[in-house]
C-alpha cells in the first residue's frame, strides 16, 4: 500500500535563499506525522508548498486519494483542498471573524453546496434539492461543532470566540472540507495545558475515527511526543532526523540543532 | 464649549445665564461677518443688504439651547426639556422665517428634549428600556423596511406630493438600486470599486443606442442593458483580479473615467458630448403615455377611458423603478444566503483562508463584479428612460463617489441602511436648495455628522445568513 502523501526532492528557493532543500518524506493514512525544528527551519514553507500557496522550485508532491494520484505541484492552489483533499490551518488563525461560527463551517462546504445550488440558479428558485443539501451541510457542521464543543456558540461571530475556541473552530472548519490529509500549523500555540490536552484528544479521534492523515507543525514538545506516530526534524531546510518520537528525541543531530553544539565537540 | 466659568458660578442660574450669553456672543461674532452681510444687484449697481433679524433669532436660539444644555447638565432636566419643547413647538407652528431655520430649530429643540430626558434618572431608565426592547426585537428592520415600502407604494397618491417631488423620489429609488448593486461589490465582497458609474453609463447608453438604432423599447432593452453591464463588469474584473484595497480602487477609478472619455470621444456612435436625445419612454404593455400616440399604437388614457394627465407617465415610471428596486432587494437578500453570497463575505474577511478551503477567488470576484454591474445597468436604463436625454455629463466621478457614500454611510452590507442613506443623500440636497451656494457645505456637514455619530454607517449590524438557534439569545 502506498503512502497517503509522498514528497520527493522538494526544494523551495526564494531568490538566493534556500528555504527547503531536497526534502523527501512520506505521510501515512491514519497517522500523525509531526514536523519539528527550530524557528526558520522551513516547516511552514513545506506546508505552503503542499497547499498550493507556493509553487515548489523542484520536487514532486503526490497525494493518493481513493486510489487516485494527484500531483500537487501542478495544481491550482485553490483546487488542492477540493480535489486532492488537503485541508490546513494557519499559524496565525485565519477565520472569517465577522461571520458566525456556523457560517464559517458552511463556507468550508462551499464546493458541495455550490453544485447543489446549481451555481445559485436552483438556490435562487428555492428548489427542495438545494434546501436538502443545505440542511445536510448544516447537520455536518453541527456534528463538528459538537466534537469541538462549540455548539452553543454556533450563532456567535467567530471573532468573538476565545483564542482556544478559535483554534478548535479552525480545525473543525478544515475538517468540514472532507479532507484526507489535515495540515495543522502550530495548533497548540497559545493554549493552556488543559486546552492542549483536549486538542490532543481531538487530533487522536480525527486520526482514528475519521481515518485522516495529520501533518503537524508544533513547538510544544509535550503535544508532539504524546500523539505523533512519526516525527520529522528540519533544520535550515534540510531533514536532519526522522523516526518514532523515542528515536528522534535521543538523536544527537536533533539535540545539536535544538541546544547548539557542545563546547569542544567538533 | 470652552467658555470660562468661575467656580462660584457653578450650579447657579446667574452662572448659567453668563455662560449662555458668552456662547451666543460667540455665535453672533461668527455669523455676522459670514452670513450677516450680502450684496444684491440693484439696478445695475450692487447694494449691501443684511440679514439682521434672522441672525438675531438664531442668536436667541443659541442662547436658549446653551442654557438648556447647562441646566440639564446641572441636574435640572425639566427646565431644559421645557426650553427644547417650546423651541420645537415654535418651529412647528411656523414662527421662524425660512425652511432651514425652522428645521434647525426643530432639530435642535428635539435634541434638547431627548438630551434632557436622558439626563434625568427616570428618562435614562425609560431610554434604556426602549433600547433593550429594540435590541431584543430582531425584526424591527423588517418593520421599518416594510413601512418604507408601503410609504413608497402610496406616495404618488398622497396629497402633498406633486410631480417634482415624485420625480425626485424616482431619482432616489434609482440611487437605492445603485447602492444595493454596489453593496454586492463593496459591502459583501469587500472590493473597493470607485468606478461603479461605468456600469450605470453602460446601462444608460445601451438603452439609448438600442432604441435609437434598432427601435428597442424600454422593456426589451432592460435585460440587454443589464447583460451588457455584466459583461463590462467581467471585462473590468479580469485585469483587477490580483489587486486589493487601494490598488483596486485606483484601477476601478481609471475604468470609470475610461468609459466616460470613450463616450465623449467616440462621436460617430455616442454623439460625443452632445449626448443622445429622444429616448423613448416606457410603455404600459404597448400603450404609450403620450397625449397623441404614434400611428398604430394605443395610448394609456384612451384605452382606460381616462382624461389625459401628463403626471401619469411620471407615476408609472416611479412604479417601474420601485418594482425593479424591490426585485433587486429580493434577489440580493436571497443570494446572500446562498453559497455564493457567503463566499463573497468570506472573501471580504480573508482571501487566503478562502483559497485554503477550496474556494476559487477568481470566480467569486468575477461573480461579484458581474452581479453588481447588472444592477448598475438596470439603474442606468431606468435613468435614461427618466431623462429622455443622456450625455457623458451624467456619468462623472462624482456619481461614483455619491453611490459609494450611500453604501458607506448606510452601513456596508446592510440593505435597509443603504436605502435610508440614499434618501438622505439624494433627497436632502434638493431640500437644501434654499441654501444656494452653501448647499454642498450643508451636504458635507451632514456626511461628517453621520460619520461622527455612527462611524460604521447608519446600520452596521450584520444579520447572519443562517441561525442554528433562531429564537435563542445567541449565547
Amino acid at each position: 500500500m502506498s503512502a497517503l502523501l509522498t514528497v520527493e526532492h522538494l526544494t523551495m528557493r526564494f531568490g538566493g535563499l534556500v528555504a527547503v532543500d531536497d526534502l523527501s518524506f512520506e505521510a501515512e493514512n491514519r497517522a500523525i506525522t509531526a514536523i519539528i525544528g527550530p524557528n526558520g527551519a522551513g516547516k511552514t514553507t513545506v506546508f505552503n508548498c503542499l497547499t498550493g500557496f507556493y509553487r515548489p522550485s523542484v520536487g514532486r508532491l503526490c497525494v493518493t486519494r481513493d486510489a487516485h494520484r494527484h500531483l500537487l505541484e501542478r495544481m491550482d492552489g485553490f483546487r488542492i483542498a477540493g480535489d486532492a483533499g488537503i485541508a490546513r490551518t494557519f499559524q496565525n488563525i485565519r477565520l472569517f471573524p465577522q461571520m458566525t461560527v456556523l457560517e464559517n463551517l458552511l463556507v468550508a462546504q462551499h464546493r458541495r453546496l455550490m453544485r447543489a445550488s446549481g451555481f445559485s440558479v436552483f438556490g435562487l428558485l428555492g428548489l427542495a434539492s438545494y434546501r436538502a443539501a443545505e440542511e445536510e451541510a448544516i447537520a455536518r457542521a453541527v456534528g463538528w461543532l459538537r466534537r469541538v464543543g462549540l455548539e452553543k456558540h454556533a450563532d456567535w461571530e467567530a471573532g468573538n470566540l476565545s483564542y482556544g475556541d478559535q483554534r478548535r473552530l479552525e480545525i473543525a472548519r478544515a475538517m468540514c472540507t472532507g479532507p484526507v490529509l489535515l495540515c495543522l500549523d502550530e495548533p497548540a500555540a497559545g493554549l493552556n495545558p488543559r486546552e492542549s490536552s483536549e486538542l490532543c484528544d481531538l487530533l487522536l479521534t480525527i486520526r482514528d475515527q475519521d481515518g485522516v492523515g495529520i501533518l503537524l507543525i508544533e513547538h510544544d514538545m509535550s503535544v508532539v511526543m504524546s500523539i505523533s506516530d512519526r516525527i520529522l526534524v528540519l533544520d535550515h531546510g534540510c531533514k536532519i532526523a526522522e523516526g518514532t518520537p523515542a528515536a528522534v528525541s535521543s538523536d544527537p543531530a536533533v539535540i545539536r540543532a535544538y541546544l547548539g553544539e557542545e563546547e569542544g565537540a567538533a | 464649549m470652552g467658555v470660562p466659568l468661575r467656580a462660584s458660578d457653578r450650579g447657579s442660574f446667574a452662572g448659567a445665564l453668563r455662560e449662555a450669553g458668552m456662547t451666543s456672543l460667540l455665535a453672533a461674532a461668527v455669523m455676522l461677518p459670514m452670513i450677516g452681510v450680502f450684496t444684491t444687484p440693484l439696478g445695475g449697481a450692487l447694494a449691501v443688504d443684511t440679514r439682521l433679524p434672522e441672525i438675531g433669532l438664531a442668536v436667541v436660539l443659541v442662547f436658549l439651547g446653551r442654557l438648556g444644555m447647562i441646566r440639564a447638565r446641572e441636574g435640572r432636566p425639566l427646565e431644559a426639556a421645557c426650553v427644547g419643547g417650546a423651541v420645537t413647538a415654535a418651529a412647528v407652528f411656523g414662527l421662524f422665517p425660512g425652511d432651514l431655520l425652522t428645521a434647525l430649530a426643530m432639530g435642535g429643540g428635539l435634541l434638547l428634549v431627548t438630551g434632557a430626558l436622558k439626563a434625568s434618572p427616570q428618562g435614562t431608565a425609560a431610554w434604556q428600556s426602549v433600547m433593550i426592547r429594540a435590541q431584543n426585537t430582531p425584526n424591527w428592520g423588517v418593520w421599518v423596511g416594510g413601512g418604507l415600502i408601503v410609504f413608497a407604494v402610496v406616495l404618488p397618491w398622497l396629497p402633498f406630493v406633486d410631480r417634482r417631488l415624485l420625480d425626485l423620489a424616482t431619482l432616489v429609488l434609482i440611487y437605492v438600486m445603485l447602492g444595493w448593486g454596489l453593496n454586492i461589490v463593496v459591502g459583501l465582497a469587500g472590493l473597493l470599486d470607485l468606478g461603479y458609474v461605468a456600469f450605470y453609463a453602460v446601462g444608460a447608453y445601451s438603452f439609448a443606442l438600442l432604441a435609437q438604432h434598432f427601435d428597442f423599447t424600454f422593456w426589451t432593452a432592460l435585460p440587454l442593458a443589464g447583460l451588457l453591464a455584466a459583461f463590462f463588469g467581467i471585462v473590468l474584473g479580469f485585469p483587477v483580479l490580483r489587486l486589493r484595497g487601494d490598488y483596486l480602487a485606483i484601477v476601478t477609478l481609471g475604468f470609470g473615467e475610461m468609459i466616460r472619455v470613450i463616450l465623449i470621444n467616440w462621436v460617430p456612435v455616442t454623439n460625443g458630448p452632445d449626448g443622445i436625445s429622444g429616448i423613448p419612454r416606457p410603455d404600459f404593455f404597448g400603450l404609450s403615455f403620450s397625449r397623441r400616440p404614434p400611428e398604430g399604437t394605443g395610448s394609456f388614457h384612451e384605452f382606460f377611458n381616462l382624461s389625459y394627465a401628463s403626471a401619469d407617465r411620471v407615476i408609472f415610471l416611479f412604479y417601474i423603478v420601485l418594482a425593479l428596486a424591490l426585485l433587486t432587494n429580493l434577489f440580493i437578500r436571497r443570494i446572500r444566503r446562498l453559497p455564493v453570497g457567503r463566499a463573497w463575505e468570506a472573501l471580504r474577511e480573508d482571501e487566503i483562508a478562502c483559497r485554503s478551503l477550496g474556494l476559487n477567488p477568481t470566480n467569486i470576484k468575477l461573480s461579484a463584479f458581474a452581479l453588481g454591474a447588472i444592477f448598475g445597468g438596470f439603474a442606468g436604463c431606468v435613468f435614461a428612460a427618466r431623462q429622455g436625454f443622456i450625455s457623458p455629463e451624467s456619468f462623472t466621478f462624482i456619481e461614483s463617489a455619491i453611490i459609494l457614500a450611500v453604501v458607506v454611510l448606510g452601513g456596508m452590507g446592510n440593505q435597509l441602511g443603504v436605502a435610508i442613506a440614499a434618501i438622505l443623500l439624494i433627497g436632502l440636497p434638493e431640500w437644501f436648495r434654499e441654501l444656494q451656494e452653501y448647499r454642498m457645505l450643508a451636504f458635507g456637514a451632514l456626511m461628517v455628522l453621520i460619520m461622527a455619530w455612527r462611524p460604521r454607517g447608519l446600520l452596521a449590524q450584520r444579520a447572519p445568513t443562517v441561525r442554528l438557534h433562531p429564537d435563542g439569545d445567541g449565547s
